[in-house]
């Protein structure tokens, strides 16, 4: 007999009477709320609030136009941009596909469209059809998303009706830099991905009079 | 048993500033829980529910596993089964050979701790780096890891910057903790970039997509799938999960839980390889089978391996990991290895106060402080008590059933002094090392209620 | 009310005291209460070193004793849950007398907020208390809120002592760690035990208590023995006592 058919034979002998799923819908008080920061209803306000506070940065900009003048102010060092958005084309490599992941060892900075922004943790979730390689954004030096401001539900329950039955091969949720804490709880940003992670939302509503 | 929890335990507890700083330093993560659960409204309801949902799994786990199977085959991916740890190691070592390798990285798995993976291919000849930082640290220290999530909190930075130092380089005395991880960071990305074969744990498998999700802060996992030709993700069978959408539920609980953050930084979702990339999948049984079988014990099967129980435990923060000699350590060790080896083992469920702050940190509510207390009745049932603690028990138990027997032996306390509950060895009394005896009464309660009342 | 009062075998041999408190509490209170005189244990400390099944003879006394009760209180967290959870009798099954008993035993502290429902106590004590939280009462019993669990906070130990005139209560940088006695674990894991001990006594200590209560005698016994050998001036009283406190 196969290990396969031994292992779900036992299985099958010792499993307990089945025992029914619940639901997964929140009860009424939901999401993720901080009493000493007022309203939590904002989630956008929300998620750039978390994203900083585990060490990521958010910008919120009008449009491609604004990202394209803050990545050129604040990223002087960068010498390698990889983009997978055609309208950074002007200042990034923007590519359908490497040959080799291995090209990308030595990029400084991707800039990647993500689907959405999730407030409770400041995770962005994004799809290998949106990375150009799965491995770009974890090789690159430094990371910046782009979302919409109005793609930022509140907590992981919304997050995942929205993926719903998404087809995708790979998809990873992102919360700010890589880190370690693993040396005496000291949190270091940067272990083997990225060193720093920045967040765009886009709001249409905004001006172009570029604060953020 | 070579050396058991209270003998490791007892050397760990000979340098008491060390023993404080470890425990402060876990304790610090459990406050981090606590103020990472409390801005949830509904964590009790997360705990609740994520509880049901593998008490489901675990009630139709077979039927599961076969979707699982399906979905992932469906999605490219290459399913083995494995009976016990030999039969995943060995189907492991199958695969580097296929590919004519002899050197892989490898992010954290505690069931390849749990199946003694590196000993094993060290043996047959092939180098495996770890990359998580914290594994990688005792890795080189030549240990295994003391915590499920944090691999070297046993370690000061002192002691990291000196192995830094002799195995990479890094200049004598340095312990700057920013300094050591840029250091590794240079070291492991030279071994991501060159490795061929990745193999990763899984925090979560999917039946309903066959997708199965590793959770890391460092992006090891990562780093080392997505640049490998061959991906090898090995699981316990008792990882799975019905639906996607569940994933929102465990996602929410298991890193407040384990080191008080709103989630890691990347929840990757493996659920097809890339083009040109093989991608396997090893469902590892190694006794999880047959303690699906143990009633009282089934349970432990729902650990998500969080490890809020550890850093709560205050036996685990001052007994240190290692001291429980198994892969899994800390109160949920101490559940689950008698399942692997109820001898080797019968001293973890004593390594306990009973005091349940385990089982209230579980995430998915495994009533742990209750496993112990029946695991301690199996183990000795199962004839694993030295003679003089049943003989000790034996005089106890006629002396307590027995209320003649009993006030002439107690009159205040002086056969107490002697057995109970303090010297069940009948050895030196150990109570008295470093602790004062109660002063004995003029009389006892007994005693003062016959004079008194009536 | 008809009142057994069942009273730990080391509170019997050391701190007759503490049983007296309790006698006193409950008689003030108005509960008709007898001591049954053959009582010893509730067959923990062989229970919890995996010896249940050597306890039956216990249990057959507790049963024999406790019956005829309309309830049973005892002044240990610890003790009344191990016979809550697990005494059982010979014969399993209804009517083996077992059930009752676990149904209707107290732990003296949640007998006077829940049944007698105490919302005044004539006392004094004068003085800085700490509250050691035993992990049976609390966690087991529920006589206060644990910090694990995200739910309000509530505290009855804490509800009586503050009803006790002068007394101050302290804060602790710990509210709710295990003391490290254990029971057996107290001799078998020495090191861990005595180290969980002297941890719990220098949280009490930093912040300043004169006094440091609980609910369970055992937790205190250890306490004291540290602080004894600490040659502290620092000292350990039951709740009863401080309840039943005229200063």
């Amino acid at each position: 007999m196969s290990s396969r058919d031994k292992i779900l034979g036992v299985i099958r002998a010792n499993q307990p009477e089945g025992k029914s799923l619940p639901s997964v819908t929140l009860p009424e008080a939901g999401g993720v709320t901080d009493p000493a920061k007022g309203d939590m209803t904002d989630t956008a306000r929300q998620f750039i609030e978390v994203l900083e506070a585990i060490g990521g940065r958010a910008f919120i900009v009008s449009g491609w136009e604004r990202i394209a003048t803050i990545i050129k102010e604040e990223y002087t060092q960068q010498h390698r941009i990889v983009s997978g958005c055609k309208e950074l084309a002007r200042m990034a490599e923007v590519r359908d596909r490497y040959e080799d992941p291995h090209e990308l060892e030595n990029v400084d900075l991707a800039i990647l469209e993500a689907h959405f922004g999730v407030a409770e943790n400041g995770a962005c979730w994004i799809t290998e059809d949106r990375m150009i390689e799965r491995a770009l954004p974890f090789i690159t030096q430094n990371l910046a998303l782009v979302i919409h401001k109005k793609d930022v539900v509140p907590h992981m329950h919304a997050a995942y009706e929205r993926i719903g039955q998404a087809v995708y091969g790979f998809g990873t949720f992102i919360a700010g830099p890589s880190k370690t804490a693993d040396i005496e709880q000291s949190l270091v940003l940067g272990a083997h991905g990225p060193c720093s992670m920045t967040v765009f939302l886009i709001d249409e509503e905004l001006s172009d009079a570029g604060f953020y | 048993m070579a050396q058991d929890h209270a003998h490791l335990a007892t050397e760990f507890n000979k340098d008491e500033p060390r023993v404080d700083w470890h425990d402060k330093t876990l304790w610090f993560i459990r406050e981090k829980r606590d103020k990472a659960a409390g801005r949830v409204p509904e964590w009790e309801w997360l705990r609740d529910t994520a509880s049901a949902i593998k008490e489901n799994v675990l009630s139709h786990l077979s039927e599961y596993l076969v979707q699982f199977e399906e979905q992932a085959g469906r999605n490219g991916v290459v399913v083995h089964w494995a009976a016990d740890a030999e039969e995943h190691n060995e189907i492991v070592y199958g695969l580097l050979k296929k590919h004519g390798v002899d050197k892989m990285v490898k992010s954290k798995s505690m069931l390849t701790e749990e199946c003694h993976l590196n000993e094993f291919l060290s043996e047959h000849g092939v180098e495996v780096i770890d990359t998580d930082l914290g594994e990688r640290v005792v890795q080189l220290a030549g240990e295994p890891p003391s915590h499920i999530v944090l691999p070297c909190i046993h370690k000061k930075k002192e002691e990291i910057g000196e192995i830094f130092h002799e195995h990479l380089g890094t200049p004598a005395g340095n312990a700057d903790p920013q300094f050591l991880t840029h250091a590794a960071r240079l070291h492991l990305r030279e071994k991501f970039i060159t490795r061929r074969v990745a193999l990763t744990g899984v925090n979560f498998a999917v039946a309903e997509t066959g997708e199965f999700v590793v959770c890391t802060n460092e992006g090891n996992a990562d780093m080392g799938a997505h640049l490998a030709d061959v991906h090898i993700a090995c699981m316990g069978i008792e990882k799975l999960i019905p639906l996607r959408q569940h994933l929102g539920v465990f996602l929410r609980l298991l890193t407040r839980s384990a080191t008080g953050q709103p989630i890691t930084t990347y929840s990757s979702h493996f659920k097809q390889p890339r083009p040109g990339q093989e991608m396997h999948i090893v469902l590892v049984d190694n006794g999880r089978s047959v303690h699906l079988g143990r009633k009282d014990f089934r349970n432990s099967l729902k650990c998500i391996r969080c490890a809020a129980c550890f850093n709560t435990c205050p036996v685990y923060r001052r007994s240190g990991g290692h001291s429980y000699h198994t892969a899994v350590a800390g109160p949920i060790g101490s559940i689950l290895s008698p399942n692997l080896d109820m001898k080797k083992y019968s001293d973890l469920p004593f390594a306990s106060t009973l005091c349940g702050s385990c089982s209230n940190v579980c995430p998915v509510k495994i009533d742990i402080h209750e496993q112990l207390y029946k695991w301690r009745q199996v183990i000795v049932q199962d004839g694993n008590a030295p003679v003089s603690k049943t003989m000790a028990m034996k005089t106890m138990n006629w002396v307590l059933s027995n209320p003649s027997v009993y006030h002439t032996a107690g009159k205040a306390g002086r056969w107490f002094m002697g057995k109970v509950p303090f010297t069940v060895n009948n050895g030196l009394n150990p109570w008295y090392k470093q602790r004062d005896m109660p002063e004995v009464p003029k009389e006892s309660f007994g005693e003062w209620y016959k004079r008194n009342r009536k | 009310m008809r009142v057994g009062l069942f009273i730990p075998c080391y509170v019997d041999q050391f701190y007759p005291q503490v049983g007296i408190a309790t006698l006193h509490l409950l008689e003030k209170y108005g509960c008709e209460v007898a001591y049954p005189p053959n009582q010893t244990c509730c067959g923990q400390p062989m229970a919890n070193s995996g010896f249940e099944h050597l306890t039956q003879g216990c249990n057959d006394l507790f049963i024999r004793n406790f019956s005829e009760f309309e309830y049973i209180v005892c002044p240990s967290g610890s003790c009344t849950l191990h016979i809550k959870d697990h005494l059982h009798g010979s014969h399993e099954g209804p009517g083996d007398g077992a059930e009752g008993v676990r149904k209707k035993i107290y732990e003296l502290v949640e007998f006077l907020t829940d049944v007698l429902k105490v919302e005044n106590i004539d006392a004094s004590f004068p003085h800085r208390v700490g509250v050691h939280q035993s992990c049976h009462g609390q966690r087991g019993l529920k006589l206060s809120q644990m910090t694990e669990l995200m739910a309000p906070p509530f505290s009855k130990p804490e509800k009586l002592l503050k009803m006790v005139k002068g007394i101050e209560l302290i804060d602790l940088g710990r509210k709710d760690e295990c003391c490290g006695f254990g029971g057996t674990f107290c001799v078998a894991e020495e090191a861990v035990s005595v180290k969980m001990g002297k941890d719990r006594v220098a949280d009490h200590l930093q912040h300043g208590a004169e006094y440091i209560t609980g609910a369970d005698m055992s937790c205190l016994m250890h306490l004291e023995g540290i602080l004894r050998r600490q040659k502290s001036p620092v000292q350990v009283k039951h709740i009863a006592e401080i309840l039943d406190s005229k200063e």
